[in-house]
């Protein structure tokens, strides 16, 4: 790589006044013929390109947005990496993605900051417990790395958190998944978009897809968008919440419901919390960032909505339980809040692979976890564009099993929020 | 927070409300039903981006199911209907 990212890289452009940095990508005029379009210039879609080129030398691709790369989902989470998922199949996936992670920033050149500070799911009901134990064990079979902690030992690992018997909601113990934890968000957008870039990838922003062409067979021919025809005979949607809208462009429905999904930052404090805590009863997730705000989410709203926005009273909720668990919380001010819309699934789980249209896939569904897959998301949908059929990992997350019934139920296991 | 309209109870919160969901989706006839149709109708959605038809319970209030007609996008709230209406 040309211009490659080094601390002496650094120290060298320091000593020049910092005045030999280039902007780190291209800005391409759309060609009218590609090999592979991808819509969707999100983590996902960016890590699939960057799989093509690199991995199938497949690298006549566009990536196509709507609006700035990284703009919706990929910088609208809260960041949380983990793989103690219960299903063989999704901890075979989220586990490849976590390898993944680990090796992230050397592959992409770029740090990703990922910091693997340990994940916490509590457990604050008999029931909560059972599931932790039973999760724990599914986890160690599949070779993900996962501990179960009493109360005290909760208390150790994260001595915020109030594990006293009348609490509000008594901590009882919790799963511990010590090689997750966080990585920044935008870092991995702009490192993928950077490494898809120099690979020879075209990343098209401020182009929204009007239409998905088919030619006279019905095979997928390519898409009109705001900057006009873009043909390819093979492309994918990779495009989260508004996935329903594209599969209706192309003629084919989905089963999946989008809603808003809010997170919240505190005033930026000093350090305090050096892991991620995760409730799924009370719907509260936690961790600090490294500018030191306290980054939180929430549960999806009740109805489905395109606005990127949800109703204060899901906040209220979330914040009165995050008090709970942490008494100190209560004085903290809360400095800002969004929502992301979240493509939910009715099994928790995404769908990887063939579309009814010959030439198009998709990958969509993620729900509120995908962030966490960026890497496995795209690096499966690239194997599976290449060669024209699914990787294992993701061959059970078909658009076909809610035909057949091989549902993947993450619901209860891996909870409603991840 | 949404303000919903009851025919019951006047305009209330949404949170004395639970969400049911699409309320354009018909149980097919088991009789004549394809295996498609089944897995259209307990899975698929047209999840649209614009004026979606939907399901609410005023749980915390009357308790009638009502069929609100809503924007997605906008989240201004239309025509309020029971739903024992609207089937009908």
């Amino acid at each position: 790589m040309q211009d490659r990212f080094s601390a002496g890289r650094i120290l060298r452009e320091a000593l020049g006044g910092n005045a030999g940095w280039r902007p780190w990508r291209r800005n391409p005029e759309p060609k009218p013929r590609y090999d592979v379009i991808i819509v969707g210039g999100g983590g996902h879609g960016l890590a699939t390109a960057y799989y093509l080129a690199k991995l199938h030398g497949i690298a006549n691709v566009a990536v196509i947005e709507k609006g700035w790369i990284g703009g919706g989902n990929a910088g609208r989470n809260t960041t949380i990496v983990r793989s103690n998922y219960l299903w063989d199949e999704s901890a075979a996936i989220y586990e490849h993605g976590l390898k993944l992670w680990e090796g992230l920033s050397a592959d992409l050149n770029i740090n990703v900051m990922f910091s693997q500070r340990g994940v916490l799911n509590l457990a604050h009901t008999l029931h909560d417990v059972r599931e932790g134990m039973r999760r724990v064990n599914a986890n160690q079979l599949n070779g993900v790395d996962a501990e179960w902690l009493d109360a005290p030992g909760v208390k150790a690992f994260c001595p915020l958190i109030d594990i006293s018997a009348d609490a509000r909601w008594p901590v009882l113990g919790a799963t511990l998944q010590r090689r997750g934890g966080t990585a920044r968000h935008d870092a991995v957008v702009w490192g993928y978009a950077r490494a898809a870039d120099r690979l020879g990838v075209d990343i098209i922003e401020n182009a929204e897809v009007t239409a998905i062409l088919r030619d006279g067979q019905g095979r997928f021919d390519g898409v009109e968008t705001t900057r006009g025809t873009i043909k390819a005979r093979t492309g994918a949607l990779v495009a989260a919440g508004h996935s329903s809208i594209l599969a209706a462009m192309a003629g084919f429905r989905l089963p999946i419901e989008s809603h808003p999904l809010q997170a919240l930052v505190s005033e930026p404090l000093k350090r305090l919390l050096d892991c991620v805590v995760m409730s799924n009863q009370v719907h509260v997730y936690v961790s600090q960032s490294d500018k030191g705000e306290l980054v939180m989410g929430a549960g999806i709203d009740a109805y489905t909505s395109y606005t990127q926005r949800g109703a204060l009273h899901v906040i209220e909720d979330q914040m009165a339980a995050a008090c709970a668990l942490f008494p100190m919380f209560s004085r903290v001010r809360v400095m800002r809040t969004w929502a992301g819309i979240v493509d939910v699934c009715p099994d928790a789980s995404p769908i990887i692979g063939a579309t009814p249209v010959p030439g198009l896939y998709i990958n969509c569904g993620w729900g509120t976890g995908g962030f966490k897959a960026t890497p496995s998301s795209g690096w499966t949908l690239a194997h599976t564009i290449a060669t024209g059929a699914p990787h294992p990992l993701n061959a059970p997350f078909a658009l076909k099993r809610f035909e057949t019934g091989a549902l993947i139920d993450e619901h209860g296991a891996a909870a409603v929020a991840h | 927070m949404l303000l919903i309209p009851c025919p019951h109870c006047g305009v209330r919160p949404e949170t004395e409300f639970v969400y049911g969901g699409d309320a354009t989706v018909r149980r097919p006839d088991p009789k004549t039903a394809s295996l498609d149709a089944w897995a259209a109708y307990i899975y698929e959605r047209d999840n649209p981006k614009g004026p979606h038809t939907e399901l609410w319970l005023h749980a915390s209030g009357c308790h009638s199911w009502l069929v609100v007609e809503r924007d997605t996008v906008t989240h201004a709230i239309g025509q309020v209907r029971q739903a024992r209406d609207a089937a009908s």
